[in-house]
């Protein structure tokens, strides 16, 4: 059995040359990917230093009315998404974790179609839905309560439909890891299911549960594709998205950065926050 | 006591058929064969954890077999002592008072005779992976008999211990036992063990239980080869 610290370093420890062509392919590879996701971050930054696009214009379009209207509703469209995909992808992953049911096969390939289907497939999907009889009924039904799918409630069906799938994935996993054994035994000291759930299951599970719920966040206020085929860009729906785009269309580049920059605040905070939950707050070192 | 009348299920491709047994009140029954005869499924079952398809449990004269396991009044002790890693030992062991609705505090002081038995109280605020194997066995044991069960169901719980520690844990079992007289099941693989704490030994293979006496019983007239080896083989080791 290795113990913590083999596992750790991993092969290094292994007697024979460090430097072989395993190690230098993967710790090459590794080092390239990362080098790419710097240029394209460094890329941003250098862009409105440089004066190709002035600080003072972008910060400008960073606190107009429709950047800042755009912000509010990516937050607000995918904090209500996040407490749907909470609601949804923990007693789901739970279900796929936990029980064997005829189809559950199908059901497991069902839960990952919207990860990968293209994105403008989706929004397509949407569309062609609520045309059909059910889909016209829910429009009517929404309609009558003055409700439209092309407001926020489009634009929150489009982020929980594509980002609810990695959630559940997400979960289904951070429930694998929990032993089983542990369930059974709170049966046995009083608990009735749902308190072995409450009390043992969700508590191990957390950490990975938070950090799912997060990335469906973070994949959710990213969302583009759907949201411009089924929500469009009308000015009361736009989110930083589609905003991101219909500037740079009509050539307001420093707006469309102030948005971008933005969006990879929010990203690095979700990425923070998701590193802290797995490592421990480790964010230096091994 | 506790009464297993006819009970059968299927696991997969595996089989529990037609299992009876009988633990007298202050009984220390030894349940032995060898690994995948089916005596941890079998003892699931008991607790209430797989669902038989035929047979009966009784446990002090009552019925349990359609009981939730959290109505049987059994406690189980499965291998590796399963002890809860968010918690510290403290809240393992009370952990059956607090879900009967006991303050920590009080289910603590209620729980001090068994904390004081094992001598467990060095352990109270650690967390599961500072402890050895022993230790764990030990809290798991407490933990299992915060409930007062009418039975105590033990799924090897020395068998991945080395051999000082399983014989300072064989003899902390059998000090508790004397002292609470549980009417107690605990499983093994090794007449070694069986033979340190059995008053009743019953040998199980391929879903089956073959044979049931005393140690005496079983090496003097073994059913058939695979009861004999098992006895001579394990005990002479």
């Amino acid at each position: 059995m290795p113990n913590a610290r083999e596992k750790r370093t991993g092969p290094s420890l292994v007697a024979g040359p460090r430097i072989n062509a395993l190690s230098v392919t993967s710790l090459v590879m590794l080092a390239l990917f990362v080098l790419i996701i710097l240029a394209l971050i460094a890329a941003d930054i250098f862009y409105v230093a440089s004066g190709k696009a002035t600080a003072e214009r972008v910060f400008a379009g960073l606190f107009s009315a429709q950047v800042g209207h755009a912000i509010w509703m990516s937050l607000v469209t995918s904090l209500i998404t996040l407490v749907l995909v909470i609601v949804f992808s923990i007693p789901a992953g739970y279900a796929l974790s936990r029980f064997r049911f005829p189809g559950r096969a199908i059901v497991n390939a069902l839960v990952d179609t919207p990860i990968v289907m293209p994105p403008v497939v989706t929004g397509l999907s949407l569309l062609v839905f609520f045309g059909t009889p059910l889909g016209r009924m829910i429009k009517y039904a929404l309609e009558s309560a003055d409700w439209s799918l092309t407001s926020a409630i489009g634009i929150v069906l489009c982020q929980f439909f594509v980002s609810t799938s990695y959630s559940i994935r997400t979960a289904a996993a951070a429930f694998d890891l929990v032993d089983r054994g542990l369930e059974q035994v709170a049966l046995t000291l009083g608990c009735t299911r749902t308190q072995a759930f409450r009390r043992v299951t969700l508590p191990l599970a957390r950490s990975g549960l938070l950090a799912g719920c997060i990335m469906a966040w973070a994949r959710a206020i990213g969302i583009f594709g759907p949201i411009m085929v089924f929500v469009g860009t009308g000015p009361r729906v736009l989110v930083m998205p589609t905003t991101i785009w219909l500037e740079l269309s009509v050539g307001n580049i420093e707006i469309s950065l102030a948005v971008a920059l933005v969006m990879l605040a929010f990203a690095g905070a979700g990425l923070a926050v998701v590193h802290a939950l797995e490592g421990g707050g480790r964010w230096w070192g091994r | 006591m506790i009464g297993v009348t006819g009970i059968s299920f299927r696991a997969g491709d595996f089989a529990i058929r037609d299992v009876s047994l009988r633990v007298e009140d202050g009984q220390y029954f030894v349940l032995m064969g060898r690994t995948g005869s089916g005596k941890s499924l079998l003892v699931k079952c008991i607790c209430g954890l797989i669902r038989p398809e035929s047979g009966q449990i009784v446990v002090g004269g009552r019925d349990v077999t359609n009981l939730e396991p959290r109505l049987r009044r059994i406690g189980y002790v499965p291998q590796e002592g399963a002890l809860f890693p968010h918690m510290d030992m403290a809240h393992n062991i009370t952990f059956s008072l607090r879900m009967a609705g006991v303050q920590h505090d009080e289910a603590l002081r209620r729980s001090l005779p068994i904390i004081e038995m094992l001598h467990l109280r060095p352990l109270l605020a650690r967390g599961v992976e500072t402890l050895s194997g022993g230790e764990k066995q030990k809290v798991a044991l407490a933990r299992a008999l915060g409930a007062r069960p009418a039975v105590l169901i033990l799924d090897e719980p020395v068998s991945s211990l080395d051999e000082p520690t399983r014989r300072e844990v064989c003899g902390e079992l059998r000090r508790v036992h004397a002292e609470l007289k549980v009417a107690t099941i605990h499983i093994c693989h090794n007449m070694k063990e069986a033979a340190d704490l059995a008053d009743r030994i019953c040998i199980m293979h391929d879903g089956r239980l073959v044979q049931c006496g005393t140690l005496d019983q079983l090496r003097r007239s073994p059913a058939n080869a695979a009861v004999a080896a098992l006895v001579n083989a394990d005990y002479s080791s």
